[in-house]
């Protein structure tokens, strides 16, 4: 009877729980589906320890209560092996089945790692080609670049069910995070820097992306919408954005990097192709370097001294150190294109990234639908 | 050219202008009001009640480590009020900007309140408070008369003070940062954070910064050289072996700290490159190095109370520790850990699955030690006869609660969960799990239990109670929702929402908030109240609670030196021992003591780096090199002070002693 009244003591939290969306739960992508697997595995083995320790812990302090002499008291007992060895092994089996799924999982669903599956039991189609994305986080809004088609939006991602997503992630200013939580995790955009994530939406929809790290002012609204559409709708929407009218130069990238917030949707036809690469290379404005010519001439001895003198001061009225010199940027001597290829596109999917964990399978294609099991049935890795 | 388009500095008052005080806030004026008033009717109280001499020469100058130790507790209580104040109105915020409303807070004040209060609750409520009562309680439990350092350990008190009143001058003098509690780069630097809200974190930050160290380097010398005879490393108290780690953890870390601060500080002084996107600075070097110094913190302040706790456990359990070499081996274990698992921090920084398993792999093996000392604890009940005072209610709280967090913890150290956790709140409900559950817990655990020995009467239990269940309750209350809200994809330092569905849960926590305030409320009426009824409240034996260690073999407070006679030690639980063996305290043979002098130089030396932290903030040149030459010249007069011992008379030994007597024998009729 008292369990009875204490179950429906729960039911109210368990409606009131499953009335709101538990989007880290219940995702729309394979990824973040196989991510959600892993927090609740790891959920129930711990509650394997954590149950018993706190039903313990309240059975005890009953018990042995001050006013209740019947219980034994053993002033002097403060010493057992056995207990010792339990409560020392107890954890380390624990955290030892942990630690194996973490070592799987961490490399099964590295970020970087290209998809070898859009689904539980279902491989990529031979003729798949994966959708590359560029994504910039901008002062306080999201530019998608698609390098394949040579569109670009802001603060919407627009993508087609079931296909594999390939996105090269950076940042204009500061460091923001890429968060679309129904795709597959976070990973930091940070300035100067790339960051790759892959993922799929397994079910059309519309969802919200934002930035998940504190980036300014307006950061509460740096928030993005992520469209999954069938394949024709795709193409359609793709068709449209051609059509804009606005395309994304490099001027009006200066201009759109300006800070700025709660950015509607805006759509950009011809994008220029090294855009994304000047972006991460710092070298939009003109006359900059990129730094990937730095690093390349670093790499062969530098400039010396005349190095020194490459620099050329920056107008405008940023802020700068009281004590430092004035803003200065280095100049660009050659500017070497970066050549673009579509090798991602071109190369077997699976094959590019070896998995690096000693002893680890490659992947096979799923059967069960779960990693957990993929992981434990070993005939499945052969 | 580009010179003359900056703004001219002023060359008395620097950037600093009518236009930084920030009348333009209601919300801010109303505070500074209230302040004003308060502090104007505590300095004419002082002043009335001709209050100022006492309190510089018994308090102020003081190098008595308990007196010392009892100001930093008051330090930490205070400023929890303020970081209390900070949560309370981002609860307020995040309850009301729903649906198109922006709520009453709008970005420029909202950013500084969330990392405000990050920075106030670590820098300026645990550390003292943590700080506080391992400088009170450890030269009582090691038989020792004062710190190794008597001196510096009053300059460091100082030195944490002048970073506390840095803080608070942020709030009514310019802004504070608006960068998140650990100011990652770019967002902090010169380009992006241009005014002085950075600069007030990074000077309160250093000035508090050498308090903290030179506070770890004294406790740490004391504890090595200066225990009892017969007390050898593993018959120290648990306390006192935790506070050990600690202290390690603090030397080794908090110089990391302090050079990664330097780094920054370059950048926005003199226009380095360490952090900044351009001419090949690194922010995600930054990110490495301050969390390089973040982890071990979190163990710094957590491992103090895995002390409490085994204290409290088995005095009021009426038993000696279960296993307690094995509490010693994981408290040490932890501490080595806890430098190798700061990468955990940023899984989602891209460092590749390898390097990403390692950390989440190491982080989870610190779970290991910490589940066996949770057993410890356990066992230590079991055939126990165990008394449900508020020490031991606070305890057993913090192992119910302290298990949820733990296991979040452990959740979020795997990678791939990380990544749809991290920055989320459901990160939040958990550290807040871990560190409200744990240090705080731990902390109301210690002061209810040794409050009665620093003050001589014990708390009132009524209010006691009350002030319990409400901050536990409130917590639940508070956190429960955030977990949810995490697994909704909610991550944190929002000002607004769109999705209305989210409402119910953070007025849920806002309601979470109101509770703790009733609780932290209840506390200081438990203060008041105690104060009141101190003649019932009233301990004569300087052992009430039936101890078990050194601390409470001394009258209640323990005389300004502590032991007449520096005991002897043979077990473990000291004290209980010397009891079992019908210990007779010694009535005659006393002699004349040798202590360390009062001085008023660590004050003096803190209001001058308050005052070289102001200048640097608002670029009055002047001021920042007059006050350092007055450091400098200071600290160089300072060592010329040849008095700095003096002989407590024997008469005064011989009254004291006679007082206790008499005391005792109250008791014993």
């Amino acid at each position: 009877m008292k369990l009875r009244l204490r179950s429906l003591a729960v039911l109210p939290l368990c409606a009131a729980l499953s009335a709101c969306d538990m989007v880290v739960l219940n995702p729309a992508g394979d990824v973040a589906a196989q991510q959600r697997d892993l927090l609740v595995t790891s959920t129930w083995l711990m509650l394997l320890i954590i149950v018993p320790v706190m039903a313990l812990t309240v059975i005890f302090a009953w018990r042995y209560r001050h006013n209740n002499r019947e219980a034994r008291y053993e002033p002097d007992w403060h010493h057992s092996m056995r207990l010792e060895l339990v409560i020392w092994s107890m954890p380390l089996l624990i955290i030892i089945c942990l630690g194996a799924l973490t070592w799987l999982g961490s490399h099964l669903l590295d970020p970087y790692r290209p998809l070898d599956r859009i689904a539980p039991g279902k491989e990529i189609p031979e003729d798949t080609r994966t959708l590359q994305i560029e994504v910039v986080a901008l002062d306080w809004k999201w530019l998608f670049i698609y390098p394949q088609y040579g569109v670009a939006t802001v603060n919407e991602m627009t993508v087609p069910v079931n296909q594999p997503l390939s996105l090269r992630i950076t940042a204009s200013s500061v460091m923001n995070t890429f968060y679309a939580p129904h795709l597959a995790g976070m990973i930091y955009a940070m300035p100067s820097m790339e960051t790759r994530l892959h993922g799929v939406l397994n079910s059309p929809g519309e969802s919200e992306g934002f930035s998940a790290n504190y980036s300014g002012a307006g950061f509460s609204g740096m928030k993005f919408k992520m469209r999954s559409v069938s394949d024709n709708e795709f193409q359609r929407w793709v068709g449209m954005t051609r059509a804009a009218q606005q395309s994304l130069t490099r001027d009006a990238y200066l201009q759109l990097a300006k800070p700025s917030e709660r950015e509607p949707v805006r759509y950009f036809s011809a994008v220029d192709r090294q855009l994304f690469d000047a972006i991460v290379g710092m070298c939009v404005e003109p006359g900059k370097m990129c730094t990937h010519d730095m690093m390349a001439i670093d790499e062969r001895g530098g400039l010396g001294m005349a190095g020194i003198y490459n620099v050329a001061r920056r107008s405008g009225d940023q802020p700068r150190a009281v004590f430092g010199a004035d803003h200065s940027h280095v100049i660009g001597i050659c500017a070497a294109p970066v050549v673009r290829t579509f090798e991602d596109d071109l190369l077997p999917q699976v094959d590019r990234s070896p998995l690096r964990g000693a002893g680890l399978p490659r992947p096979a294609p799923s059967r069960s639908g779960s990693l957990l099991a993929d992981a434990v049935d070993s005939s499945s890795a052969r | 050219m580009m010179q003359a388009e900056l703004p001219v500095l002023d060359p008395i008052f620097g950037r600093l202008s009518l236009a930084a005080l920030p009348l333009h806030e209601p919300i801010l004026v109303a505070t500074f009001v209230a302040v004003a008033i308060g502090g104007i009717a505590l300095l004419a109280g002082v002043t009335r009640y001709q209050l100022w001499g006492y309190l510089w020469r018994e308090w102020i100058t003081t190098i008595d480590h308990k007196r010392i130790g009892i100001m930093y507790m008051i330090l930490g209580i205070i400023m929890l009020l303020r970081g209390f104040a900070d949560a309370v109105m981002m609860r307020l915020q995040q309850m009301m900007a729903f649906g198109g409303s922006e709520g009453y807070l709008n970005a420029h004040h909202y950013d500084q309140i969330f990392t405000a209060h990050g920075v106030i609750m670590i820098f300026f409520v645990a550390m003292p408070l943590v700080t506080g009562l391992m400088n009170y309680i450890v030269p009582l439990q090691i038989g020792a008369r004062d710190v190794a350092f008597p001196f510096l350990n009053n300059f460091s008190f100082w030195m944490t003070t002048a970073g506390a009143i840095l803080v608070m001058f942020s709030l009514f003098v310019g802004e504070f940062a608006r960068t998140g509690w650990l100011a990652y780069p770019p967002l902090s630097g010169i380009q992006y954070s241009p005014d002085v809200g950075v600069d007030y974190y990074i000077w309160a930050l250093q000035i508090a910064g050498v308090g903290t160290l030179l506070s770890g380097v004294n406790l740490l010398a004391t504890i090595i050289k200066m225990r009892a005879p017969g007390m050898t490393l593993m018959k120290m108290p648990v306390f006192t072996w935790t506070s050990l780690c600690t202290n390690v953890l603090i030397v080794a870390a908090f110089p990391v700290l302090t050079a990664v601060l330097v780094l920054l500080s370059l950048d926005r002084y003199v226009g380095t490159n360490f952090f900044t996107n351009d001419f090949g600075g690194n922010p995600m070097m930054y990110v490495n190095l301050i969390w390089i110094w973040g982890h071990p913190e979190v163990y710094i302040l957590i491992l103090p109370l895995f002390g409490v706790y085994s204290e409290v456990t088995s005095t009021f359990c009426g038993k000696k520790l279960f296993g307690y070499s094995s509490m010693v081996y994981a408290t040490v274990v932890i501490t080595i850990l806890s430098y190798i698992v700061w990468l955990h921090h940023f899984f989602t920084m891209g460092s590749g699955a390898s390097v990403n398993s390692f950390f989440g792999i190491t982080t989870m093996i610190i779970s290991i030690p910490t589940g066996a000392k949770i057993f410890n604890w356990l066992f230590t009940m079991y055939r126990g006869r165990i008394r449900f005072e508020l020490p031991m209610m606070w305890t057993v709280a913090f192992m119910l609660t302290f298990v949820i967090g733990g296991m979040t913890g452990v959740l979020l150290a795997v990678p791939p969960a990380d990544f749809v956790l991290h920055n989320s709140l459901f990160l939040i409900a958990h550290f807040h799990n871990v560190i409200i559950g744990g240090v705080l817990f731990g902390l109301f655990a210690g002061i209810n239990y040794w409050f009665p020995k620093a003050f001589g009467f014990k708390l009132d239990r009524f209010w006691g109670l009350v002030s319990f269940w409400f901050w536990v309750i409130g917590f639940w209350v508070a956190f429960t929702p955030l977990y949810v809200l995490g697994l909704m994809g909610v991550t944190r330092r929002l000002r607004y929402f769109e999705d209305p569905s989210l409402q119910i849960w953070f007025q849920i926590a806002a309601v979470g908030a109101g509770l703790i305030a009733i609780g932290i409320g209840a506390m200081l009426i438990q203060f008041y109240v105690s104060i009141r009824k101190r003649n019932e409240l009233r301990d004569t034996t300087g052992d009430p609670w039936d101890g078990r260690t050194l601390e409470w073999s001394t009258s209640s407070p323990p005389p300004a030196y502590n032991f007449a006679f520096t005991p002897i030690i043979h077990d473990g639980d000291a004290w209980w021992d010397m009891k079992q063996r019908g210990y007779q305290r010694p009535l005659s043979g006393f002699r004349a003591i040798l202590m360390p002098a009062n001085t008023g130089a660590g004050f003096v030396l803190a209001a001058l780096s308050t005052a070289f932290g102001f200048a640097m903030v608002w670029y009055m040149w002047w001021l920042a090199i007059a006050s350092f030459i007055g450091i400098v010249g200071f600290t160089i007069y300072h060592t010329f002070n040849y008095k700095r011992e003096f002989h407590l008379p024997l008469e005064y030994v011989v009254h004291a002693e006679e007082e206790r007597s008499r005391q005792l024998a109250t008791v014993r009729s």
